[in-house]
């Protein structure tokens, strides 16, 4: 058993403290927004926020995870509101297949929380995300476009 | 040499791929376009056509046969019908027919098979018939109704007028009258100099919901009581499985039940993945591994040097004069060996799929690039009649070609056929994704190149050794034998035509088939044939000290379409002025999918091995184009996936299994690596080509030929990792 504090909501699940947490918010809460991709922390489809910190949920286990604050892409708009990295992503046609995008705008996402306009170097370092349709382009305008704003 | 050819793999590839070629015929009904004239949506709005659904509310929804994968194909193909359509594009949403629903009407949607960057090319003709069909019906009804010719009304974003007597009403209205008239005999489709809605960079129709989560991708599918499986199936292709002790794991937390899936791969299933794969990496499992496990890169590469010397049969794709005796008599001769390796799709979401089968039913969840293909394969699998099968797509992460297979749908009806009555999700790990590709196909190619005293280009001969995709995946299609897709870019006519004139050319491919099976991987056979061709065009340029576009120019008076892309990528990056000091160039072009490509890059190296790629133009000459906005994403993207393998992909060969596990030893591009790509849109009108994938074939040579301008060193095998090269 874990309590997982995820998008504000405790979640009481039935699974082994070493279970990684990306299968624990997909397969016990029941959150398939995080997505899995490598489950070696490779490519970064399942990055959720812990404390506000991007991690690639699969390499961070339950019982790492217990006592802090998650957030997946189900909780990254408050309420009907999107988050801006979200509507920036509607408004530019970011997605192609869309599959690693939810790890790509929680990973921008909190970037832009650390540093509101980001250089195209920090964009550099900041976003590991391996995105196979390669929509860097539009990640990188998108990004550009909210630091504007 | 019969170690490289499996035979039992071979003809259980045959079964698989005649079913999934044509499921129309493998079920035994052929006959595109009949059906019933009036059908009700599954809410009860009346279907004006298949492909139309107007509902009370205007709300038009558009059927969409076709995969949408992230090409961008269902915006495209919605763009179509709505401009024949003429209806309100703001209050228009699709949906996907079944597969199972096609064929109980006589194949009403026609082909599913999207892959050969087919999409809209193949189908812009009838989904442009359906959607001005339903107007000329809708406004027929409206006319009716007022009684009045329907020759003296007018529409416009679904709202039809009767301009004399001032009446107007709108689609919503009259569709249920609509949907029980005669369809017309002909209708005549708007010139695509008058389109407003298609042509335009219009939003994609299905982004909202890759934003928050919501939207559904075959990993994410649920059903009441599901299970959820993993699998391994032998490492070494064409090995058996010989046993397992499911003893060890029968305790474990979560397990429900261990399932032999064929012949060759077992299967944990448990209430959860998590637990269905832990336990399955506890299973001791004895594999049957065969002769194949004698096989490696090295053996391979061997097996297919031998078949680039000219005593080795091989089969001729294109030629014309005496290769031969023009070589013989050359002034100057130029010969260089290229090769190319294996690669995996690796699409962001590993293949899986979900199967509920019961005694007179079996249903499947999952995405793919070919509904028909997987309804096929359930039948198959199922052993059920088709009107006891069907599949529902779901949006997949990713495509590339890998997801036009359905070996791993048989797998998941297999499982679900041992659990009668429970919904099983087969999900494959990374792992098993990457030991079980369709993976592009190996090659090498000899070429040699002859000039006369002036430096005039007399002879080119081509000489391919490989695999080839159609002897394993589709038999039917050989043309005595030989595989007419090897020739991809490099074929004497057709919609992937070489661009050059020589008067003495022999193309031709000793085919060599190794054990691990090929696949349609974006690109396909363009993907190699580009980096050949067009590197050794830039040898040949540079052998006789002439600038590589002038060279090519030469070449290329006959070939108006493919001259016309290079020219405008070569003027986008200003081939007429020298490059800033330490920054190259490199060229290439290509047709592909009924496409004229070109692209350009410019790169910088540092320490002879690190590669800057600061700036890429690429030009495509399409035909027409649906969304300018979406064309240039693919043009992008097919750079990334191209750039990707030539840096780090390639799939190498140990006792008969694939080395390379995930990302971290089969690597992909990130956003530091990847300069934004320039796209050049020339559509030229006339022909419908396709998009998804002709760029990627000059992705990489540009690059090569660029690091070539840079160091001087002929780059002429594939990955770059493997030669110390990366990026800066």
């Amino acid at each position: 058993m874990a309590n997982l504090t995820i998008n504000g909501k405790t979640f009481t699940l039935d699974v082994e403290p070493d279970t990684p947490l990306l299968w624990a918010i997909r397969e016990n809460a029941g959150l398939t927004g995080t997505k899995y991709g490598c489950g070696i922390a490779q490519c970064g489809a399942c990055t959720v926020h812990m404390d506000g910190v991007a991690m690639r949920s699969c390499g961070v286990s339950v019982s790492e995870a217990e006592g802090k604050k998650i957030t997946t892409i189900e909780g990254l708009a408050s309420g009907d509101t999107l988050h801006k990295v979200q509507a920036a992503w509607i408004a530019k046609d970011v997605p192609q297949c869309g599959y690693c995008q939810s790890g790509m705008i929680m990973a921008v996402a909190a970037l832009l929380a650390e540093k509101p306009k980001p250089t195209d170097a920090d964009i550099d370092e900041a976003i590991t995300n391996i995105c196979r349709c390669g929509t860097f382009q539009q990640v990188r305008e998108a990004i550009h476009t909210i630091a504007s704003a | 040499m019969n170690k490289h050819v499996s035979p039992k793999m071979n003809r259980r590839a045959f079964v698989v791929g005649t079913a999934a070629v044509g499921a129309g015929l493998a079920i035994g009904l052929d006959l595109p376009f009949g059906g019933p004239a009036m059908v009700r949506a599954a809410d009860g709005s009346p279907e004006v056509n298949a492909w139309v659904v107007v509902k009370p509310d205007d709300t038009v929804v558009i059927r969409i046969a076709r995969s949408e994968m992230g090409q961008g194909s269902l915006t495209g193909l919605a763009q179509l019908v709505a401009e024949e359509l003429e209806c309100d594009w703001s209050k228009v949403t699709t949906e996907y027919p079944t597969p199972g629903q096609s064929v109980a009407r006589k194949r009403a949607w026609g082909d599913f098979s999207t892959g050969g960057s087919r999409g809209i090319r193949s189908s812009q003709d009838y989904v442009r018939k359906g959607g001005a069909t339903a107007r000329v019906m809708l406004i027929e009804a409206a006319a009716n109704e007022w009684k009045v010719p329907a020759s003296e009304c007018t529409v416009a974003k679904g709202v039809i007028t009767h301009k004399a007597s001032g009446k107007t009403t709108t689609y919503g209205k009259v569709a249920e009258a609509a949907a029980k008239l005669t369809p017309p005999a002909e209708v005549k489709l708007k010139d695509p100099k008058d389109w407003t809605i298609a042509g335009k960079g219009l939003l994609r129709l299905d982004t909202a919901d890759k934003t928050n989560g919501k939207m559904i991708y075959g990993i994410d599918v649920k059903l009441p009581g599901m299970l959820n499986a993993a699998i391994k199936d032998c490492p070494v292709f064409g090995g058996k499985l010989k046993s397992y002790d499911e003893a060890k794991i029968t305790g474990m937390k979560g397990v429900k039940k261990v399932v032999k899936v064929g012949d060759t791969a077992v299967a944990v299933v448990a209430d959860t993945w998590w637990h269905a794969k832990t336990a399955l990496d506890a299973l001791p499992i004895v594999w049957d591994e065969g002769e194949n496990a004698k096989v490696s890169s090295e053996s391979i590469a061997k097996w297919l040097a031998e078949g680039l010397n000219n005593d080795q049969p091989a089969y001729v794709g294109n030629k014309n004069g005496d290769v031969k005796a023009a070589i013989a008599g050359a002034a100057k001769k130029v010969e260089a060996v290229y090769n190319y390796p294996y690669q995996n799709h690796a699409t962001m979401e590993p293949m899986n799929a979900t199967a509920l089968y019961t005694a007179d039913k079996c249903e499947v969840w999952c995405g793919t690039q070919n509904g028909e293909a997987v309804f096929a394969a359930v039948l198959e699998a199922s052993g059920l009649p088709a009107e006891k099968c069907d599949m529902y797509k779901v949006m997949p992460g990713g495509g590339f070609g890998r997801r036009g297979q359905t070996d791993y749908v048989r797998q998941a009806v297999l499982i679900a056929k041992e659990m009668p009555g429970t919904p099983v999700k087969l999900l494959w790990s990374r792992e098993e994704d990457m030991a079980h590709g369709r993976y592009h196909p190996i090659t090498q190619c000899k070429m040699t190149g002859a000039f006369d005293a002036d430096n005039n280009l007399v002879a080119l001969h081509y000489r391919l050794s490989g695999q080839s995709i159609l002897f394993s995946l589709r038999p039917e299609a050989l043309q005595n034998g030989m595989d007419p897709a090897a020739f991809q870019g490099v074929a004497q006519s057709g919609e992937a035509a070489i661009g050059y004139s020589v008067p003495n050319l022999l193309v031709e491919h000793a085919m060599r088939n190794p054990h691990v099976p090929p696949g349609f991987w974006r690109g396909v056979n363009v993907n190699h044939n580009a980096i050949y061709m067009e590197c050794f065009m830039d040898e040949l340029a540079h052998s006789v000290g002439q600038d590589p576009l002038e060279f090519r120019r030469k070449l290329m008076g006959k070939n108006p379409k493919h001259l016309a892309v290079l020219n405008a990528v070569a003027e986008k990056i200003g081939w007429d002025k020298p490059a800033p000091q330490g920054i190259y160039r490199g060229i290439a072009q290509v047709m592909g999918y009924g496409s004229y490509v070109a692209g350009a890059a410019e790169i910088s190296v540092t320490e002879g091995n690190k590669i800057k790629v600061l700036r890429i133009v690429a030009s495509t000459d399409p035909g027409y184009v649906v969304n300018p906005a979406q064309v240039e994403r693919q043009i992008a993207g097919s750079f990334v996936y191209g750039l990707s393998a030539l840096f780090y992909g390639g799939c190498t060969v140990k006792d008969g299994k694939i080395e390379q596990t995930n990302f971290d030893t089969f690597n992909s591009m990130r956003i530091n690596e990847m300069p934004k790509v320039e796209s050049v849109m020339v559509p030229s009108g006339g022909f419908w080509g396709g998009v998804g994938e002709p760029t990627i074939g000059v992705a990489a040579p540009a690059v090569l030929n660029a690091y070539f301008a840079a160091t001087g060193k002929r780059i002429r095998s594939v990955p770059l990792r493997d030669q110390n090269i990366t990026f800066a």
